[in-house]
């Protein structure tokens, strides 16, 4: 068993677990959307971190995805503060100034202050509220989910992403349905914003 | 074999083939033959010698007689004159930016003098695809002494001890690195050399496989040993097709003679390298994004730990480091700890390679020690700024790095003071920008590099950057508002913040540095739709000046929009609505009639 610090509380973690995992345990809320417990941890959603010190060194300390970062020795794990609030407000107006209205991180972004009344908004908030225009006409996120499940419990490595940057998106290889993919529906279950659907073929 | 009585060292850098050097060696031996010296005068094709901005160059040895800047039609009169006649061929020396004198040897060129060469130890004194010659400058000399009279514990002291700390860009301490490896379980362990060089205007680990393959494989080796690795990999980008071949030679070299493969110099060690190219993404300098490529998967950075050391290729331990340190590498074990501590200073020890681009008279390769001022290498080293123009900034490290403006050009060039103005060391890029350069121009760049180059995976970067390259764009265009600068300003720190690798989290430095240093100049584009510098197109306007237009007709003949128009003798004049700023015309002009406003 492993001793750390979350928001004050020292307690005792499993030492397998992730920061993630131990916060869930005290109870605290997390906020994720690129994290499936079923599923290798991926820290690319951004929205679960959390500031990080050591008890050498408090004073110094850093953001880190909790879904991947192992609990160890001595850590100070704050999940509220004012910094860790403004990253995850951050994040979420980023995703929807990108897409296209997700009720899913719509509904997200009400309850971590990311959507607040006009007015309200910090100047950042403001411009990626206002000031731009739509970056993708999907909802899709790229949190990899999909791709991730298809490769790693299915195994049938139907999907993958292409391009990279702004250009990324998930595909179908060749942009025909891929052999191996068995309809089994992991990839519409796991996706956060209901960007995949299944169809019915008779 | 000949013994030749001189040689002619010719650069056969990227910089020089492209300056045409192979057509000048051609002609070189071809009038070589011509005046019956086959047997007395040898040409030698070097790798990079470092002052690309003067190629063509070849140094006559043992007289280190440099010429530059050299036309295969000269090669006759110079081949007649100074090696059969004995004559050296002034017209061809290298003449600096403020003297009239040219300077005939190598060793006092001002660009040469201040250099310290350990990693660029054999620059041009070696053809990098002889390994005899690599072996005859005391190649492999360390790696004798590491495989068969040190312990692996031995050669990581060693290099710990010698304060070596990665020439990648982050500047870890290498030997602790190794350590890591080293002390990491498992028997399957792998070394990796990171020649994924993508910065713009930075070529200094192009440059250094290019010409010095056999000192990285050496580097290499002897990594391999102290860490306990039988494989490894040079991972080098497909852009830099001179590199690659040099590389696979430079390795099938090494495995004929030995030198590779299994029971090298019979200590019972094996180790054998293979070159792996990159398609050029810059995301794959990146050390878990390269190894991901490596495995060949989607180059994406994921989160450490755990560490390469922990679990790295494959999930094996591996030790990556980048070309030039793995070049510094031998010399540490050859002359020791201390030898290599002694030079640079207290916390940046060695010595550092960079390439010197932009606004400079010198444009090259330069290796100093840690600790010369960002001063000595652009004015002493470099020149000085181009056509007499003032100094602005020079950026290093690039796009992760952060520029630095003429009041800091006395700050120390090491990891701790470039850190402390904004800026960082990188991986060696320096571009020097001079009082035409725009600094919102120059963020909006490299921005617009970072958001290309971003892999996608997390959102601050792959949104961040772009949404941060827009609003430098309107900036430029004029259509800024008042705010936007702290509004930048917050962005960028959470873009840092909140990135996944050092890709997102350097990307806003450039941003940083030019507000810290230059905010001035955001804020006449902002407030008074005014670019200082007159570079943005949107915010001048070209202009004649009625006292010094002679109605000559050549900006109006050269005006690809027809734009201008005047009788003959008589003022001309710019139709604004039609002009597109392109600056042909005052490129033209012959009496500096043509103005741009602002």
């Amino acid at each position: 068993m492993i001793n750390l610090t979350i928001n004050g509380n020292a307690e005792e973690f499993d030492e397998n677990s992730t920061l993630l995992e131990a916060s869930r345990k005290l109870g605290i809320k997390i906020p994720t959307l690129c994290n499936n417990e079923f599923l290798k941890p991926y820290g690319g959603c951004r929205l679960c971190l959390v500031e990080v010190a050591t008890d050498r060194a408090p004073e110094n300390s850093r953001l880190l995805p909790s879904c991947c970062t192992p609990v160890s020795k001595g850590l100070i794990v704050k999940t509220d503060t004012e910094r860790v609030k403004k990253a995850r407000i951050f994040i979420l107006q980023l995703l929807l100034a990108r897409t296209t209205d997700s009720q899913e991180l719509i509904q997200l972004g009400k309850e971590l202050g990311a959507l607040v009344e006009e007015g309200a908004l910090d100047p950042v908030g403001e411009y990626l509220a206002n000031r731009t225009e739509k970056t993708a006409d999907t909802k899709c996120i790229l949190c990899g989910l999909c791709v991730r499940v298809c490769s790693e419990i299915t195994e049938r490595h139907a999907i993958s992403f292409y391009k990279r940057g702004m250009e990324k998106e998930v595909r179908i290889p060749f942009n025909k349905v891929a052999e191996t993919c068995i309809g089994c529906g992991s990839c519409a279950y796991v996706c956060p914003t209901n960007t995949i659907t299944i169809e019915e073929v008779s | 074999m000949a013994d030749f009585r001189t040689h002619l060292m010719l650069c056969a850098g990227t910089g020089c083939v492209s300056n045409k050097s192979l057509e000048v060696k051609e002609a070189l031996e071809l009038e070589i033959e011509k005046q019956n010296l086959q047997n007395e005068v040898e040409v030698v094709s070097t790798g990079c010698q470092g002052f690309c901005a003067q190629g063509p160059i070849i140094v006559v040895k043992p007289d280190n007689i440099f010429y530059q800047l050299l036309n295969v039609e000269d090669i006759p009169y110079l081949v007649e004159e100074h090696f059969l006649k004995g004559r050296q061929v002034e017209k061809f020396m290298y003449n600096p930016p403020d003297s009239k004198e040219k300077i005939p040897t190598l060793d006092e060129i001002g660009f040469f003098k201040k250099q310290q060469l350990i990693a660029l130890a054999n620059r041009g004194l070696i053809d990098p695809e002889k390994i005899d010659e690599y072996i005859g400058r005391g190649g492999y000399k360390a790696a004798i002494k590491a495989l068969t009279q040190m312990s692996s514990e031995e050669v990581i002291e060693e290099v710990l001890q010698s304060g070596l700390r990665g020439r990648g860009g982050a500047g870890f301490p290498t030997g602790l690195k190794w350590k890591f490896a080293a002390g990491s379980p498992g028997d399957e362990k792998y070394v990796i050399c990171n020649a994924d060089e993508g910065d713009p205007g930075a070529f200094m680990d192009r440059s250094i496989v290019e010409s010095d393959p056999h000192a990285v494989i050496e580097g290499m080796m002897i990594g391999a040993k102290a860490i306990g690795a039988a494989r490894g990999f040079v991972y080098v980008r497909d852009e830099y097709p001179l590199a690659v071949e040099r590389m696979i030679k430079a390795i099938k070299d090494a495995r004929e003679y030995g030198l590779l493969g299994e029971d090298i110099f019979d200590s019972g060690f094996d180790f054998d390298l293979k070159v792996n190219r990159g398609a050029g993404a810059f995301i794959c300098g990146e050390e878990t994004s390269l190894i991901a490529s490596l495995e060949g998967n989607m180059p994406e950075p994921r989160v450490r730990p755990p560490f390469p050391a922990v679990s790295g290729y494959n999930g094996k331990p591996t030790n990556i480091n980048n070309v030039e340190s793995w070049a510094t590498i031998r010399h540490i074990i050859n002359n020791g700890a201390e030898w290599f501590s002694s030079i640079g200073t207290e916390k940046s020890k060695g010595t550092k390679v960079f390439s010197l681009v932009g606004k400079v008279n010198n444009t090259g390769l330069v290796e100093v020690p840690m600790g010369v001022s960002v001063r000595e290498i652009i004015e002493d080293i470099g020149g000085g700024v181009l056509n007499g123009k003032k100094f602005k900034a020079v950026q290093t490290g690039g796009p992760s790095g952060g520029c630095i403006p003429e009041s800091l050009m006395d700050t120390p060039v090491d990891y701790e003071s470039l850190a402390k103005v904004g800026s960082i060391v990188g991986s060696g890029g320096m571009i020097v920008m001079d009082e035409d350069n725009c600094m919102v121009e120059v963020a909006r760049y490299f921005l617009a590099f970072t958001q290309q180059e971003s892999c996608g995976k997390c959102p601050p970067c792959r949104e961040g950057t772009r949404h941060m390259m827009n609003i430098l764009t309107d900036i430029t265009k004029g259509k800024g508002k008042p705010g936007d600068i702290d509004m930048l300003l917050e962005m960028a720190m959470l873009v840092k913040d909140t990135s996944l690798c050092a890709l997102g989290q350097t990307a806003p430095n450039p941003i940083l540095t030019t507000i810290k240093y230059f905010r001035d100049e955001y804020e006449a584009h902002i407030n008074e739709k005014r670019c200082p510098a007159k570079e943005c197109k949107e915010l001048i306007h070209f202009d004649i000046l009625e006292e010094k237009c002679t109605g000559c007709t050549v900006c109006a003949r050269n005006c690809p929009v027809t734009a201008i128009t005047g009788e003959r003798k008589a003022l001309h004049v710019i139709d604004q609505d039609t002009c597109v700023k392109c600056g042909i015309c005052k490129n033209v002009c012959k009496f500096d009639a043509v103005r741009i406003e602002s």
